[in-house]
């Protein structure tokens, strides 16, 4: 009986001096969450395509095959902010989620920042278009990747108001994105000496936009900016068309268009139309490897938007700060952190790197859409009208009002 | 002043839609005690079949508006033989409930096919264009949808309310097992009806086709308003829901012109406000 006491008591300790001796080895395990609109109107730019970005990097990082464990799970936040923060509260506390990824829609991405702050987590926004993620509401946890609202304002509306539309109206989609975008692209038509003779704030998911584009047609603006996304964009254009508007000499500026809904819109709908974006599949070998087997995977064979790109992006490089780092510290801050300190460069991107507000730094390309004649087959929607470098794409930090940055 | 006639007419436009969902609405609710919250869904079917009847068997936008509300009024009648017929007798919430499942079902399946952005759906040659009003640029496809939306309404409600088989229909309502004594088949005619009704939802969806992208969530914000409409009008009343249909357009296009942060809102303030002063309804009679 003494020994059999003694043999456990002796089998206890050699069990807890081995569980000491692992933990002081690196934690080799990594939780990502992709939260995204998996339903709604922003499903098909972000949404399960996101999770599948996600998954692609894994593989592609190669960290398993190096005794890392890493998972994704996903999450529908509906395009509400409470939703979205309650989803990702529950994934800190409960399922150990390190860094959340995606987030479209402003509204609920600006509160999932705080939410991660609080936390202590990693959040790489891709889908979210306000510039106030890296801007007043920045924090040393998120980083910004794909694009914002102050690229596509710089973009296509100095683009526009230099080509002769130098008066603008707007429509706006009533929520912090809409608000964001018609203000940074106002500072731009006025920057170029455009005017902006009015706007009118629509509701988020609007099926007619009848009466919002007679409203625009009567200020006899030349530009009407579309400060809206997903399906509001595609309804406004599409319904535009119907009622002569493009025909009568005024020019739609779709300040943010995704591929996914250009495939929406159809060629003949959409052909003409000037935006700006930070990724097409089509425009080098990578973007295409990568397009395609994205495409093979996805579930209704769409392209990667840029929004599902980012994601891919961001995952690579925060795995690579992983790596720099020797293991997953839990540590979101540390974790920015270096990934800031370490330039970029991914096949879909390219070289670039991350500014100390968490923006991440890239060219941005004004498209336009191509006519019916031109495309070449499914999914040959764009030509490329001028490349925007990666120093004048974002705001400058100079003008940044972010905490982060000591003045 | 000019804005205020264009505002109008794009409210008129927009309450054809609702005129022709609540219709089919108040038709089923009124024969079969059904609140058919799948009715969203089923307009979304009946755009979806226009789609898959121009790209798969290369049928243009005339014979899908009269395909495609057969074909779906067919699904519907399959829903109501199968599902609904069980419910009859029960207390509402069940038919709520169940339709509320089928809705989601059927959306979630779409989805799952054809993503959320939707697709294209061109306006047929024939109603392309559009004419110079003077106070706007009224696209000929939208008169169109006016016009054709107004014969329909009225015509189901000649058909309802002053032909016989509408007699019979109403009777069977009233009470069944007396219409069933004088060697009627009231349960065919039951789901005859719920086809109709559906078959309205297809076609409103076949109209709207062109206008909106062909989406999956598309009945998914609209079956909101129209259970509005159909409150504000009286639950089950045709020419209350014809009435209040278009009149709620033209209600929420005025408010796109003064104050269009609320115009998602302003038909459920109108709802609260009936609701509060006539219960049954504008033209609802007490039960």
């Amino acid at each position: 009986m003494k020994t059999r006491i003694f043999a456990s008591l002796l089998l206890g300790t050699a069990i807890g001096l081995a569980a000491t001796s692992s933990a002081f080895a690196q934690d080799k395990t990594v939780k990502i969450g992709a939260l995204s609109d998996q339903s709604g109107l922003y499903a098909d730019l972000g949404g399960p395509g996101s999770t599948l970005a996600a998954q692609m990097a894994i593989e592609d990082s190669g960290l398993t095959a190096k005794g890392w464990k890493i998972d994704v799970i996903s999450g529908d936040h509906q395009n509400k902010p409470d939703v979205g923060v309650n989803i990702a509260r529950q994934w800190f506390d409960v399922d150990k989620v390190d860094v959340i990824v995606d987030v479209p829609n402003s509204g609920v991405a600006l509160a999932v920042s705080n939410l991660v702050k609080e936390k202590n987590g990693v959040f790489l926004n891709s889908g979210a278009g306000t510039s106030d993620l890296t801007n007043a509401q920045c924090t040393p946890n998120t980083i910004h990747w794909t694009y914002d609202t102050y690229t596509l304002a710089h973009g296509t509306g100095t683009a526009l108001t230099k080509n002769g539309g130098d008066t603008w109206f707007f429509i706006t989609a009533d929520y912090a994105f809409g608000a964001a975008l018609e203000r940074d692209t106002t500072a731009a038509v006025q920057a170029s000496g455009g005017k902006v003779l009015g706007g009118v704030k629509a509701p988020i998911n609007t099926a007619d936009f009848s009466s919002f584009l007679l409203q625009a047609q009567a200020s006899k603006a030349k530009v009407i900016g579309l400060a809206n996304a997903g399906s509001d964009t595609t309804n406004s254009i599409k319904q535009a068309a119907e009622f002569g508007i493009t025909a009568g000499g005024q020019k739609l500026a779709a300040l943010l268009l995704f591929i996914t809904d250009v495939h929406s819109l159809g060629l003949k709908a959409a052909q003409g139309l000037n935006f700006t974006e930070t990724f097409y599949w089509d425009l080098n070998d990578n973007s295409r490897a990568f397009a395609k087997r994205f495409q093979d995977r996805m579930k209704n064979h769409g392209m990667p938007s840029m929004v599902h790109a980012g994601v891919y992006s961001s995952l690579v490089h925060y795995f690579k700060a992983l790596e720099a780092l020797g293991g997953n510290p839990h540590d979101g801050a540390k974790v920015v952190a270096k990934m800031k300190e370490i330039p970029t460069d991914d096949p879909l991107f390219g070289k670039g790197s991350i500014q100390p507000n968490g923006r991440k730094i890239h060219p941005a390309y004004l498209f336009e859409v191509k006519a019916p004649a031109e495309s070449k087959g499914p999914w040959d929607y764009y030509k490329l009208v001028s490349t925007i470098p990666a120093d004048q794409a974002f705001t400058p930090l100079a003008d940044s009002k972010c905490a982060l940055l000591k003045k | 002043m000019q804005a205020l006639y264009a505002q109008l007419l794009v409210g008129l436009i927009n309450g054809s839609f609702y005129a022709l969902l609540s219709l089919g609405l108040a038709v089923i609710f009124g024969m079969l005690n059904i609140i058919n919250f799948a009715h969203g869904a089923l307009y979304m079917m009946g755009a979806f079949c226009a789609y898959f009847l121009l790209n798969i068997f290369g049928i243009g936008y005339w014979w899908a508006l009269l395909i495609a509300p057969i074909a779906v009024g067919i699904f519907g009648m399959v829903l109501e033989r199968t599902m609904l017929q069980w419910l009859a007798g029960l207390d509402h919430l069940y038919g709520l409930l169940l339709t509320f499942g089928l809705a989601l079902i059927i959306q979630g399946v779409f989805q799952n096919y054809f993503g959320s952005s939707g697709l294209p759906y061109a306006i047929p040659d024939e109603l392309r264009g559009g004419m110079n009003l003077g106070f706007m640029f009224l696209p000929i496809y939208r008169g169109w949808v006016v016009v054709f939306s107004l014969v329909v309404c009225f015509a189901t409600w000649y058909l309802i309310e002053r032909t016989r088989l509408g007699a019979y229909l109403r009777a069977a309502t009233e009470n069944p097992t007396l219409v069933r004594a004088f060697g009627i088949n009231v349960p065919r005619m039951i789901t005859l009806t719920y086809g109709l009704g559906v078959g309205l939802a297809a076609l409103a969806g076949v109209l709207s086709a062109p206008i909106n992208q062909v989406r999956p969530l598309m009945g998914e914000n609209i079956i909101i308003v129209v259970f509005a409409v159909v409150v504000i009008g009286g639950m089950g009343s045709i020419m209350g829901s014809i009435i209040t249909g278009f009149a709620l357009g033209l209600i929420e296009g005025l408010t796109k012109y003064f104050y269009p942060e609320a115009s998602n809102t302003v038909v459920f303030v109108l709802m609260v406000l009936v609701l509060l002063v006539k219960p049954t309804g504008l033209t609802g009679r007490a039960a």
